[in-house]
């Protein structure tokens, strides 16, 4: 060996293009490993939209379907019912549902809905899953895992733990009674995966 | 893709002469040679139509995901619908049928395989095979037999496209070569090209896979060698040291 | 170690508590290895990255499978289809497992061909043997996994060994099943052990077989010790450091493996059928055996072994014995020249029908037995054996009288054994192959007495080149 540390630009440059070039070939190894734990086709397929019929649902009542594995609330709302719905900035974290993680744009309005006595939404608690409870009674939702409140179009109330409102799933009304979860009024599905 | 095909010609050049010789044919069986080609997507198309119209009554594909099926042959949802949807299923299921396995055992003394897989546990040739070899034999229940598969309890639903054809035998009653006594609705290069593409429709489905793995794996080589060159000359580099 | 504490900053903190540093100087930079290795050395490296490749898809695999005999063979299939790239994970895994084999076949030949199984180094080959040993034990149960039937049935065959076993057999093979035939517990445990306990005994396995390695030096084709000569500062003159020259060689090594392993893996994957079998496209069935049974191609040579003897207790003895006598193989062979470069023209030729017999064997073991088949699958497993015992009678130079007796004492077994199961039938190929096999057995003996066939080169001082 006539030197043992050579310090020449060819050598620092084919050890840069190697180091790079291998280092892309690991990452993009990894590549399929992690597309891997994503949803399968299997999974996908499971979450195709759902029709749901809703022509015996009586007012008042709520009914709930599964979608993408996730609960989904159906509620027929009363005149009362609607009538305690409210935007006052004081009671609500999002009163103007501003958010638009939580409801795709048609739901962007005072009763988060596409007609307003028939509130569809996903039932998970924006704060850490759980399944909140239909206080119809009391015209709330009541998450008894830490005590949110939401009202009846899914806002959430002040001093919950719940830091945004309940999130409307995409839905269509193909007819008067029938509601598709997970397709958009305008027919186009919704993003696979 | 010149160069993918070349890749795999020479690879099946050299291990095309063992695959399947484990399994004992009749030498006529052997003649029938599927000419089919995954990477044709009418033919797949075609052959997914001739399925479902013809072979689907009876065999299911439980491993065949409908929507990867649409997806992979490039038909679009609605069409699918319209045409290739089995009855009463949701395009994000698989293709299994409603007939059930005891109706079956009665009305064919067996029970119809599922096909997801035959062309890999048995190759294409012998799904073409067998739907070219089938001869007219009074001896059997079904009035018709099989080369490929000898005493096959399968009707010969493709009759009436094919025609009828007789068998003959050598001294040794070994058979020797089909010959055609009754024209069918399709000519000949029609009827082989329908079987072709039945044939390579179930080539596709035993490994939906094949389609992308070609293309992918060119570039993955493509890569590979890029590495291999500039690990070489570093290789070089560094070893000046060393005397 | 003096120099140490040189080191600052977090990575000498770490240093100073975890030898980290220390070791990447002990292993890599510091580790002087000779300069004259070929491309038989690539192998080495190959096999550590084939171990991470197939242990980093099988954790993928697993998230994936289901073992249970009701599942399985569709959980494979719902891999191939359904799952993201799932195919591509899964044909890496089956690749690599073929891949394995050919790599750490290459790796023992290498050791073969210049005497690295010698002293001192025959530590580092028995922790090989036992990888080797762990690998198959892996490999077997990896393959009942798909529940295919080729899956169902090669474990048939192999668990049936064990039931040859005398008095205890029977109940053996039970006991290894959890049930009177192969079922779902077979499945379950087999998984257990493919995914937990085999993987960590090879772990472990290769981290000793890498110390014996490091606490002794590399061996290299000219198989003469580089430490006997060393410079002032008691670096050897015939030596590298490993990193950086042995790193960017086995880089191209690497790269050279991985453009075959894709070719395989995009290409060919099922190989025609020796990597993935057809038959195994089918799901187990219990009540209907496949036409025929071969197991994958890297048991074959044994599995060829085993069918030479057709008695079922007396084959698996010789399958047994042809895999126990590589442990012993370090004191078979005494002869003080390690490398075949300077060993006899005898040796050689020994070691290439060695190599020969062993691939037709493996030919054999993935054909359907027939007489001719049979009569040359026995005629190589004596072949096989016969290499150690030539390996022992060149470890010195032998006397006429020993040279005789030697070659008397194998014959005769060999003849008896012949004329215990000579009938009408099958005469001219038993007295062909025992003529071939005496003809063959009396050269490589007799030989040195009369040429100079036998006649070793002086070993170099130094590496050459």
């Amino acid at each position: 060996m006539s030197n043992d540390n050579p310090d020449n630009s060819r050598r620092k440059f084919l050890t840069g293009s190697l180091s790079i070039v291998g280092g892309t070939g690991a990452a993009a190894t990894l590549w399929p490993f992690l597309s891997s734990m994503g949803p399968s086709s299997k999974a996908k397929a499971a979450g195709a939209p759902v029709k749901v019929d809703i022509s015996n649902l009586k007012d008042g009542e709520k009914i709930d379907l599964i979608w993408r594995k996730k609960p989904i609330w159906v509620v027929k709302r009363t005149k009362n019912m609607l009538d305690s719905i409210n935007t006052n900035e004081n009671k609500h974290k999002d009163p103007m549902s501003e958010n638009t993680e939580q409801q795709p744009e048609f739901a962007k309005n005072k009763f988060r809905s596409l007609k307003p006595e028939i509130l569809v939404l996903e039932g998970v608690c924006t704060h850490l899953g759980c399944n909140p409870a239909y206080k119809p009674s009391e015209n709330k939702f009541f998450c008894a895992c830490h005590g949110s409140n939401f009202d009846l179009a899914g806002k959430v109330a002040n001093g919950s733990p719940a830091g945004a409102n309940l999130k409307v799933p995409p839905y269509r009304f193909e007819d008067e009674n029938t509601i598709i979860v997970g397709e958009l009024p305008d027919n186009s599905k919704t993003k696979k995966g | 893709m010149i160069k993918n095909n070349i890749l795999v010609f020479i690879f099946l050049v050299i291990i095309n002469n063992i695959s399947y010789s484990a399994s004992q044919k009749s030498e006529l069986a052997t003649k029938y040679k599927a000419t089919n080609s995954i990477n044709n997507k009418a033919s797949l198309q075609r052959g997914a139509k001739y399925y479902v119209n013809y072979c689907s009554g009876c065999h299911s594909l439980k491993y065949m995901r409908m929507s990867t099926l649409a997806d992979d042959l490039g038909i679009e949802d609605a069409v699918f619908s319209k045409n290739l949807l089995f009855t009463g299923k949701k395009i994000g299921e698989t293709m299994t049928i409603s007939m059930k396995e005891s109706d079956a055992e009665s009305w064919f003394n067996a029970i119809p395989p599922d096909l997801s897989l035959t062309a890999r546990s048995k190759g294409a040739d012998y799904i073409f095979a067998k739907l070219n070899t089938y001869y007219e034999d009074d001896s059997t229940n079904t009035g018709f037999n099989n080369v490929a598969l000898p005493n096959t309890s399968m009707p010969n639903i493709l009759a009436n496209l094919q025609g009828g054809q007789k068998i003959v035998l050598d001294s040794n009653n070994n058979p020797v070569s089909l010959e055609k006594v009754s024209e069918g609705i399709y000519t000949e290069a029609e009827y082989i090209q329908l079987t072709n593409d039945i044939t390579n429709f179930l080539v596709y489905v035993s490994e939906p896979a094949k389609l992308k793995r070609y293309s992918i794996g060119f570039w993955v080589l493509l890569f590979i060698f890029i590495f291999t060159i500039i690990a070489y000359y570093t290789k070089k580099e560094f070893w000046k040291d060393v005397h | 170690m003096s120099e140490k504490n040189q080191t600052a900053g977090v990575i000498g903190w770490i240093d100073e508590r975890l030898p980290i540093l220390s070791f990447v100087r002990n292993h890599l930079t510091h580790y002087y290895t000779p300069k004259n290795f070929n491309f038989w050395y690539f192998f080495g490296s190959l096999a550590f990255l084939i171990l991470f490749l197939q242990i980093f898809t099988g954790i993928f695999l697993a998230m994936h499978y289901k073992p249970d005999a009701k599942l399985a063979f569709d959980s494979v299939e719902f891999i191939m289809r359904d799952v993201n790239l799932g195919w591509l994970i899964r044909y890496m895994h089956s690749t690599g497992a073929s891949a394995f084999f050919i790599v750490v076949y290459l790796h023992m030949f290498r050791a073969l061909m210049y005497g690295s199984f010698k002293k001192p180094r025959e530590l580092i080959w028995l922790f090989g043997v036992f990888i080797y040993l762990a690998l198959m034990a892996e490999a077997f149960m990896g393959y009942l996994l798909p529940w295919g039937q080729m899956s169902y049935w090669g474990a048939q065959v192999i668990i049936n060994l064990f039931t040859t076993i005398p008095f205890i057999g029977p109940e053996l093979g039970i006991w290894i099943r959890g049930d009177f035939a192969i079922s779902d517990p077979t499945l379950t445990r087999f998984f257990a052990l493919h995914i937990v306990a085999v993987p960590m005994v090879i772990l472990l396995l290769v981290i000793l077989h890498l110390s014996a390695l490091h606490t002794v030096g590399s061996n290299n084709p000219d198989g003469v010790e580089i430490k006997k000569h060393k410079d002032e500062n008691g670096i050897p003159l015939d030596g590298i450091p490993f990193h950086p020259y042995y790193t960017v060689k086995d880089f191209v090594g690497i790269g050279v493996f991985l453009f075959l392993f894709a070719l395989t893996v995009f290409f060919v994957p099922e190989m025609g059928g020796y990597f993935l079998e057809h038959a195994n496209f089918i799901p187990a069935n219990p009540l209907v055996t496949p036409e025929h049974i071969a197991p994958v191609w890297y048991f074959t040579p044994f599995y060829s072994i085993l069918r030479a003897i057709p008695d079922p207790a007396y084959g698996a003895l010789a399958m047994a014995l042809s895999i126990v006598v590589l442990f012993f193989l370090p004191w078979i062979d005494s002869n003080p020249i390690k490398s075949i470069r300077y060993r006899s023209m005898l040796f050689k030729i020994n070691l290439f029908v060695f190599v020969i017999g062993f691939l037709i064997l493996g030919y054999l073991g993935v054909k359907a037995p027939n007489p001719l088949y049979n009569a040359l699958a026995l005629r190589f497993s004596e072949m096989y054996f016969i290499f150690f015992a030539l390996l022992y009678f060149y470890s010195v130079n032998r006397s006429n009288l020993f040279s005789y007796a030697f070659s008397g004492v194998i014959i005769f077994l060999i003849a008896v054994y012949d004329l215990s199961r000579i009938s009408s039938d099958n005469y001219t190929m038993v007295l062909v192959g025992l003529a071939s096999v005496v003809l063959f057995l009396l050269f490589m003996t007799l030989s040195p007495l009369y040429s100079n066939l036998n006649k070793e080169k002086e070993v170099p001082e130094r590496v050459t080149e």
